[in-house]
């Protein structure tokens, strides 16, 4: 490809992560055929933000759009990462519950319904402590029912990332889609700086970060499936890959062997750097 | 946070369409406009910023030298500016005179 085709490219590509949740989940679907549930007009926010003085938003920043994907029946559910750190609360994690649960429902009555995550969130929301990590639990229990019968996938498309429970939302998932700007991990930076020291990891220091919880590393671990572009068309396409593909041979997750087998072969009496990892995993990438 | 309510009831055409604009995120606000169930216009807003009362005010004054429709507006405001306001206002009735 030449130096001009790759600018025209990259002048003319639709930047996904510029979308807002809404616009990126409806991004997903074939033309026409999806509708929102339980939108910003059915006015159903969080209870509690008020009562700690924090506006809320009319969908709790959690969207959810029924549609088809490549002619499958499909549900998108997107958090909006700019509305309170994209963190789960009472409602957003019930809408999110609800609509895996009714995907599951169709499923098993003969009409497979796939799933996609958007996950852009910081995990559960401080201010609904309980009630959010309560959420979580059901998201997997949840995520764990329709796997079974229709692929979950997970796009993390940056740049709120994925951390705390949520990252537990994408382990469980059948496919994990990332880009480069992306991060993906258990714990946030700041968080393992603050109840670790500086010395274990520096959250200013951007470099360190993505060669650890970015995109590149995440797939290159064979802990993401793919890693995609910044492009609204080649995530619809990715996505469009995975719905079609189905349910996975094995479900990352379920490789329980394989991975304590790789962890007990890690030698810990050296710093393990993220290029030897990459070389260690990545070959076979999980599956 | 604070709660504010205006009223315009010279405001009287008839709006079908509703539209959502925006995100309550850190300098911007979400708009909720839909077709008002009462006489004239209603504006209700919920601002993460205390004390700005006669700049919201100045700002739907102006909106509605201008706009004549009859909706129900809710704001959910994360500290946007008045020309953000302005901007999302404008990007709302776009929506629904398309």
């Amino acid at each position: 490809m030449s130096q001009t085709s790759i600018i025209q490219d990259f002048i003319n590509r639709k930047s996904f992560i510029e979308l807002d949740g809404r616009a990126r989940a409806q991004s997903l679907f074939d033309e026409g055929t999806w509708k929102e549930l339980t939108g910003p007009f059915d006015r159903i926010e969080s209870p509690w933000l008020p009562m700690q003085g924090i506006t809320p938003q009319s969908d709790d920043g959690c969207i959810v759009i029924k549609g088809k994907i490549g002619g499958s029946p499909a549900v998108a559910i997107a958090f909006e990462g700019a509305f309170q750190g994209g963190s789960v609360g009472e409602v957003s994690g019930a809408k999110m519950t609800a609509a895996l649960d009714l995907a599951t429902k169709d499923s098993e009555a003969g009409k497979p319904t796939a799933a996609i995550l958007l996950l852009e969130t910081g995990g559960v929301r401080l201010q609904e402590a309980n009630l959010g990590l309560a959420a979580v639990a059901e998201v997997i229990s949840s995520i764990l029912a329709l796997r079974q019968h229709a692929p979950v996938i997970t796009i993390v498309a940056g740049t709120v990332g994925c951390f705390g429970g949520m990252s537990l939302a994408a382990g469980v998932s059948s496919y994990t889609i990332m880009t480069r700007e992306a991060r993906l991990g258990l714990n946030g930076p700041e968080v393992i700086e603050q109840e670790s020291g500086i010395d274990e990891f520096d959250a200013s220091d951007r470099a360190l970060i993505w060669a650890i919880h970015g995109g590149a590393q995440r797939v290159g671990m064979g802990l993401a499936d793919a890693l995609v572009e910044d492009d609204a068309n080649k995530i619809a396409a990715a996505v469009r890959g995975y719905v079609l593909a189905g349910l996975p041979a094995m479900h990352r997750s379920q490789q329980v062997d394989l991975y304590r087998d790789r962890i007990a072969a890690l030698d810990t009496s050296k710093q393990i750097d993220p290029a030897t990892l990459r070389q260690q995993w990545g070959t076979g990438g999980g599956r | 946070m604070e709660q504010i309510k205006f009223d315009y009831p010279a405001a009287k055409r008839h709006i079908l369409k509703k539209a959502h604009v925006g995100v309550v995120g850190s300098g911007d606000m979400e708009v909720l406009l839909e077709p008002s169930p009462a006489e004239g216009a209603h504006v209700f807003i919920t601002t993460s910023v205390d004390g700005f009362r006669d700049t919201w005010k100045a700002v739907f004054d102006r909106f509605f030298s201008k706009f004549d429709g009859s909706v129900r507006i809710d704001i959910n405001d994360a500290g946007a500016t008045p020309g953000s306001v302005l901007l999302r206002l404008e990007q709302a009735v776009e929506v629904i005179e398309q």
